[in-house]
C-alpha cells in the first residue's frame, strides 16, 4: 500500500498507526494465498491491482465522487437493493469485515459470542482502521440475524443508519411488505442524495445491476467445465471485490475474465491436475480478506467450483425483470427478485437446500463443504437439515465451523484432507 | 520390500512394519514428546538398529505430526488410516470406529473398506485421551490405575464439559474428601458420556462398533461407553496401532 494515501486516510480520521499494522500484513497474506498459484488467468491482474491498493484506489474514487456531491451508502447484506441507490446517482459499497484484525475492536463493545463478521464490521468502524467505513455517508442495515440487529444500535450511535425491515418468512404478505420497505428506502435515498428516483432512472439502474449479475454468472458458468480454467480462490476474490466496485466496471472486468476463461476451456487449459476433487462450498458469507477455507481446500487436493454463499451465487442469481413500468411496478419486481435469495434468516428455508442440491449437480461436484462462521446460530442450525438432505441425495458433505483466526487451520486441514481422501 | 506406517499422534507415536507377505514384523510405540521432527529421527534410528533400511521401504506417515516425517513417501490423514487399520484388524467388516485419540476423538463409518462419513471432535479436549491424562495427573494416578479404580466407584458425576472446569471440579472433590474411587468413576463416566454423545450423531444401529486409540485397553471405559450407547464394542490389543497399520497397508497397496 502506497504512502501517498496517508493524507487521505488522515483526513478520514483514521487511526494511522494501527492501520499501518494491517497494511503491513495484507501483502504477505495475499502473496501466500494468491500469487503462489500457478497459471492464473491474466485478467486477474485487475483484481490483484485492486487488492494491492485496496484502501487506496477505490476509496480515493469515492472521495472524488463525494466532492461532486454524490453520496455513498454502506451495506452489509445482499438483500439491500443496489438498484434503488444507483437510480438516485448514489454509490453502494459493501462494508462487511472479513479479517481477524478488526475483531478485537469489535469485542470491546460486543459479546465474544457474536459472529466474527459482525465483530469485524463493528471493529472496523469503531477502530477507525478501514477507509470504506469512514467514507460511507449512510449505513444501511437490515433486520436479518439478531447479532446484526443489535450491532446496528451500537453503530447507529456513531454514524447515520437506515434499517430495512426484512421479513422472516416469504408469504405473499411478507413480499408485499418488503416492497413497501423498498419504497421507503427509496425515499430515504432520495432525501440523502437530493436526487429524485424516476421510473426511467430506476429502469436504467435495474439494467446496470442485471448486467453485473450476468457478467459474474458467466464467470461462474466457466467453472462448470471439466477442466477448471480458474481457481475457486480467484473467483472468490472477484466476488468479494464486486461489493466495492463500480457496477459497470465490475461487469466489464468480469466479462473480460469470462472471455479469457471461455478461451481457456476451448483450449483445454486447466489450473488443477486431472482428477482434482470438485467442491461446492455452501453457508455463510466470506467477506474480504477471508480466504481461509478456500485456501485450505485448494491446498488439500481439491478445488472449489462454486459457492452457495452471499459472496457467491446468492449475490448474483436471478435478475430483476427489465419490463419497466411505474415505480410501484418496478419496486414489486425488485422485491420479488430479492425475495428469491435463500438466507438462513428465513423460515422455512427449504429452497436453500434445493439450491445446494441443484448447484451440486450443475457444477458436477464430488462433495459439499457446508461452513458456518462461529456463533452464527442460523447457519449452524440449518446445517443439520442441509446435511440430512445432501446425504439423502447421496452427495458427500462435510460440516465445518470456523472463524477468522488461524488457530484451527491445521485441524481444518486434517478434516478437509480426510474428506477429500474419502471422496476417493 | 517393507511397507512402513508411522502414526505420529499428539501423545504417542506408533510405527508398524510389514514385510512383503503383509505380516506385521515390528510394532513400535513411543511417546511423541515435544518435537515430531525428533520423533521421526528416532524412529529412523530404531528401525535401522533392527536392520530395517528405510531407504528402500515404502512409507506412509499419518497423525497430526504426519508432515514432520521427511523420509515418508506420502502423508495420509489419520481418519483414512484408522479406517483401513480397523477394517483390517476386524476382519474386513463394515463398521463404525470410535477412535479416542490424545487430542481428538473421531467417529468413522466404514463401508466396504472405505470411509463413508466421519465426525471429529477437535475443538476441545473433553472426551479425549488428554482429559483422562490431566485428571489422572491431578489425582496422582496413572491412566491404567485410574481406570481400574473407577470400576470400584460410583455415585459421583462431573458436570463440567470443559476440561479446565472439570479439573477444578475434581480438585474440589478431592478437597471435600470424596473417595478417590468415586472421583475416578466420575472421570471415566464423563469421557464416556462425551464420546457417546458424539457417537449419537452417527447411525450405529446394526453396525459393528470398534474401539481404537490409546485407551482401548481401559476395560472399564469400554464398558461405560457400551452402557451409554447401548451397543457392544469390539476391540483388540493391537487397536491402538490401527492408524499405523492402516498407513502401512496404504504404503503396500498404493506403492506409496
Ligand atoms: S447470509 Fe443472510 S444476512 Fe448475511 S448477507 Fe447473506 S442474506 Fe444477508
Ligand atoms: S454469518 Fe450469521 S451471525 Fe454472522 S452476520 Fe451472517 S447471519 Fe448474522
Amino acid at each position: 500500500m502506497m504512502a501517498n494515501y496517508r493524507e487521505m486516510w488522515e483526513a478520514l480520521g483514521m487511526d494511522l498507526e494501527n492501520h499501518d499494522n494491517l497494511c503491513a500484513v495484507l501483502p504477505d497474506a495475499f502473496g501466500d494465498v494468491y500469487l503462489s498459484q500457478e497459471n492464473r488467468p491474466e485478467s486477474m491482474d485487475f483484481w490483484d491491482m485492486v487488492v494491492a491498493d485496496i484502501h487506496g484506489i477505490r476509496p480515493a474514487e469515492l472521495i472524488e465522487a463525494q466532492k461532486d456531491g454524490k453520496k455513498v451508502f454502506g451495506t452489509f447484506c445482499v438483500f439491500v437493493p443496489d438498484e434503488v441507490v444507483i437510480a438516485a446517482d448514489g454509490i453502494v459499497t459493501g462494508l462487511c469485515g472479513g479479517s481477524q484484525f478488526w475483531v478485537p475492536d469489535g469485542e470491546k463493545v460486543l459479546p465474544k459470542s457474536t459472529c466474527p463478521l459482525i465483530k469485524a464490521s463493528v471493529g472496523a468502524r469503531l477502530g477507525k482502521t478501514c477507509p470504506f467505513f469512514r467514507i460511507a455517508d449512510m449505513y444501511v442495515g437490515e433486520t436479518t440475524c439478531d447479532g446484526k440487529k443489535k450491532a446496528w444500535e451500537i453503530l447507529g450511535q456513531d454514524v447515520p443508519m437506515h434499517i430495512m425491515d426484512i421479513p422472516q418468512m416469504k408469504r405473499e404478505k411478507d413480499i408485499a411488505r418488503w416492497k413497501e420497505e423498498i419504497a421507503d428506502f427509496a425515499k430515504v435515498v432520495e432525501e440523502t442524495t437530493g436526487n429524485e428516483i424516476t421510473p426511467e432512472k430506476l429502469a436504467d439502474a435495474i439494467k446496470i445491476i442485471n448486467a453485473k449479475r450476468r457478467a459474474m454468472k458467466r464467470v461462474y458458468e466457466a467453472r462448470k467445465a471439466d477442466k477448471l480454467p480458474i481457481s475457486g480462490k480467484d473467483v472468490l476474490l472477484m466476488t468479494q471485490i464486486a461489493f466495492f466496485d463500480d457496477p459497470q466496471r465490475c461487469a466489464q472486468m468480469c466479462n473480460r475474465l469470462a472471455d479469457e476463461l471461455e478461451d481457456r476451456i476451448e483450449k483445454g487449459v486447466s489450473v488443477f491436475p486431472e482428477g482434482t476433487k470438485r467442491i461446492l462450498v455452501s453457508g455463510t458469507p466470506m467477506a474480504i480478506p477471508n480466504w481461509k477455507l478456500h485456501h485450505i481446500i485448494e491446498t488439500s487436493g481439491a478445488a472449489v467450483v462454486c459457492e452457495e454463499t452471499c459472496t457467491g451465487t446468492r449475490y448474483f442469481e436471478n435478475e430483476v425483470p427489465e419490463t419497466g413500468g411505474s415505480l410501484d411496478e418496478q419496486f414489486a419486481a425488485i422485491a420479488d427478485r430479492y425475495m428469491k435469495i435463500n438466507c438462513a434468516c428465513f423460515t422455512p428455508n427449504t429452497d436453500r437446500t434445493k439450491d445446494i442440491i441443484r448447484l451440486a449437480k450443475e457444477y458436477k461436484v464430488d462433495g459439499v463443504i457446508d461452513v458456518n462462521l462461529k456463533f452464527c446460530c442460523l447457519y449452524d442450525t440449518e446445517g443439520y437439515s442441509v446435511e440430512q438432505a445432501l446425504k439423502e441425495e447421496g452427495i458427500p458433505v462435510l460440516g465445518i465451523e470456523t472463524d477468522y483466526t488461524d488457530a484451527d487451520a491445521e485441524q481444518l486441514r486434517t478434516r478437509i484432507e480426510a474428506f477429500v481422501e474419502m471422496l476417493g | 520390500m517393507f511397507s512402513i506406517g508411522i502414526d505420529i499422534g499428539s501423545t504417542c507415536t506408533k510405527t508398524v512394519v510389514m514385510n512383503e507377505s503383509g505380516e506385521m514384523i515390528e510394532m513400535l510405540l513411543q511417546p511423541t514428546g515435544w518435537s515430531s521432527v525428533d520423533t521421526a529421527k528416532q524412529i529412523r534410528k530404531s528401525l535401522e538398529s533392527k536392520g530395517i533400511c528405510i531407504d528402500d521401504a515404502k512409507i506412509v506417515a499419518t497423525g497430526y505430526g504426519r508432515i514432520s516425517v521427511p523420509y515418508a513417501d506420502r502423508q495420509v490423514t489419520e481418519i483414512t488410516c484408522h479406517a483401513k487399520g480397523a477394517y483390517y484388524l476386524n476382519e474386513n467388516k463394515d463398521m463404525v470406529v470410535i477412535d479416542i485419540g490424545g487430542q481428538d476423538t473421531k467417529i468413522i463409518k466404514i463401508e466396504s473398506g472405505q470411509v463413508k462419513d466421519f465426525i471429529m471432535n477437535d475443538k476441545c479436549s473433553a472426551g479425549t485421551g488428554r482429559f483422562v491424562e490431566i485428571m489422572a495427573n491431578t489425582m496422582g494416578l496413572t491412566i491404567d490405575e485410574l481406570c481400574e479404580l473407577a470400576r470400584t466407584g460410583s455415585g459421583v458425576t462431573i458436570s463440567s464439559m470443559c476440561t479446565v472446569f472439570a479439573e477444578s471440579e475434581v480438585i474440589s472433590l478431592i478437597g471435600r474428601g470424596e473417595d478417590r474411587k468415586n472421583i475416578a468413576y466420575a472421570v471415566v463416566s464423563s469421557i464416556a458420556s462425551k464420546v457417546a454423545s458424539q457417537c449419537s450423531h452417527m447411525d450405529t444401529k446394526n453396525a459393528v462398533v470398534y474401539l481404537t486409540g490409546g485407551l482401548c485397553e481401559c476395560a472399564f471405559l469400554k464398558e461405560r461407553i457400551e452402557q451409554m450407547i447401548g451397543h457392544e464394542l469390539v476391540t483388540n490389543s493391537k487397536a491402538r496401532f490401527a492408524g499405523a497399520i492402516g498407513a502401512a497397508l496404504i504404503a503396500a497397496s498404493k506403492g506409496a
